[in-house]
């Protein structure tokens, strides 16, 4: 599993990339109420603001951890958001991104960077 | 946040491993571990335990004191009896509210309990207001507020005359705790209590309170949604210097012989405001969707209107609903039960409609 530094994990799983949000992110929001998807099939370029989980507390956006192309969402967060809370890491995966260079990952975090990287 | 206050909870609020904000100058737990939804439901279902110390607690001494606070507010306080309270607001001179507060008449003297954000300038509000009445702030005292279904028989084991108490009472209590001033009275639409305890047996009436299974500690941030469902208003949100109390649906809390004539601030326009009707009001707000409308969304007729007819104050999901809920302001030709509007959010515009407040009843023990 890879990290970036705004808090999303991504996860290769056959040509494509699951991506979601980090347990360190998941605590820091909140309980989350609210979740808004983008329609699958857009090309989105990194740092592209593509997801927008709502906390009890605030908004906040997903962004494109690489350039590539969104393929699929997960649509079980739109009806129960409270998923990004349980289970983070597996469940509650956000979409899932087909890269043009899987190599871009090599320059993400590995788990004993992030954890190092949030002060874990 | 070296120069924030801390009440005398707050190694209380970390050993329950509290998250503290900056809140008007104090550091303040804004949740516990549970986290602010739990907390919510937990004071819907039982009791949570708040610690509201950082509001203003003021003592009002002098024989005139209740005609002198007249002057400054709208409601009427020579005809509050000894050991009731009331809602009441400061008024400035176009009828804008400075500040809402709780106000009780202890008998011998009169007890205000005031925004945290505002008590400054309230105090210096009544000390050049009130010419004979001596205004005394009270910084020896904690101030705890304990609600839910579950308050009453939870604070009965400590002070068991309490469940004599009807919603708006305020009495004394001696206990091991100290002197106890009691209110019947919160801000989250459950039954409770308001508890002024002297501040160095404050941690040791919490941690009483806390043994009880049936309570929990609950911060700022889910007083801030139980106090939205119960439609209540949270002053610099949907109060402000010019919102008068008529246009923020208040009138309720002016008393009859009050609204007639009076020598208060502002009074000329809030009798304008009850005789032809306030340009805007404020409303309850029913997103359609489970995207919360926060402050400062703007509220527009229709889905391509360019001109908003108002705008969201207070927003956010409301656990006990189920869904996002809202308080704002709209023009009174949209103001009507049922009237669809139009929130814009991150550049979408998004159906809601005007609903009834409070969006839960509330439960006071009347």
């Amino acid at each position: 599993m890879k990290f970036t530094e705004e808090h999303e994990w991504l996860r290769v799983e056959d040509d494509l990339v699951v991506v979601g949000i980090t347990e360190h992110a998941s605590t820091q929001l909140g309980d989350v109420v609210f979740v808004e998807l983008p329609e699958p099939g857009g090309e989105v370029a990194k740092d592209d603001e593509v997801v927008v989980i709502e906390s009890v507390k605030a908004a906040s956006d997903i962004l494109a951890p690489v350039d590539g192309e969104i393929v699929e969402i997960n649509e079980t967060l739109t009806d129960n958001p409270a998923l990004i809370n349980e289970d983070p890491l597996g469940e509650a995966w956000v979409f899932k991104m087909k890269l043009a260079d899987m190599s871009v990952l090599d320059g993400l975090m590995d788990e004993a960077a992030y954890k190092d990287f949030i002060g874990a | 946040m070296a120069d924030l206050k801390k009440t005398p909870l707050y190694d209380l609020h970390a050993e329950f491993g509290a998250k503290f904000v900056p809140f008007a100058g104090y550091e303040m737990p804004v949740q516990y571990a549970a986290g602010v939804m739990k907390e919510h439901l937990w004071t819907r279902e039982s009791a949570g335990l708040f610690d509201v110390s950082h509001m203003g607690q003021v003592i009002l001494h002098g024989p005139q004191a209740a005609a002198e606070v007249e002057a400054l507010v709208p409601q009427a306080l020579q005809t509050l009896k000894p050991g009731r309270q009331r809602y009441a607001f400061f008024t400035n001179d176009a009828g804008g509210i400075l500040d809402d507060l709780m106000i009780a008449n202890r008998g011998d003297d009169l007890f205000a309990v005031v925004n945290a954000a505002c008590k400054t300038a309230d105090i210096a509000h009544m000390r050049a207001g009130l010419p004979t009445t001596q205004v005394q702030e009270i910084t020896d005292r904690a101030l705890l507020a304990l609600q839910g279904p579950r308050a009453e028989a939870a604070l009965a084991r400590l002070v068991p005359d309490v469940v004599e108490m009807r919603f708006m009472d305020i009495q004394t209590h001696a206990s091991d705790f100290g002197a106890l001033w009691i209110s019947r009275s919160g801000y989250t639409g459950e039954d409770g209590f308001e508890i002024s305890v002297p501040a160095d047996s404050a941690a040791a009436l919490a941690r009483a309170l806390l043994a009880d299974d049936a309570v929990a500690p609950v911060g700022l941030g889910a007083r801030d949604s139980l106090r939205l469902e119960a439609g209540l208003c949270l002053y610099g949100a949907d109060l402000d210097e010019t919102t008068t109390p008529v246009e923020a649906n208040l009138t309720w809390a002016i008393q009859k012989a009050r609204r007639e004539t009076g020598d208060y601030p502002g009074f000329a326009r809030i009798r304008h405001h009850l005789v032809d009707g306030p340009a805007r009001l404020r409303v309850g707000l029913r997103p359609e969707g489970r995207a919360p409308m926060r402050a400062g969304t703007p509220l527009f007729a229709d889905e391509d209107a360019t001109t908003p007819v108002g705008a969201v104050t207070s927003g956010a999901h409301g656990p006990s609903i189920g869904a996002a809920i809202s308080m704002g302001y709209v023009g009174t030709a949209h103001a009507s039960l049922g009237t669809p509007l139009w929130g814009e959010v991150r550049g979408k515009r998004l159906p809601v409609t005007v609903c009834d407040l409070p969006f839960r009843p509330s439960s006071y023990k009347t």
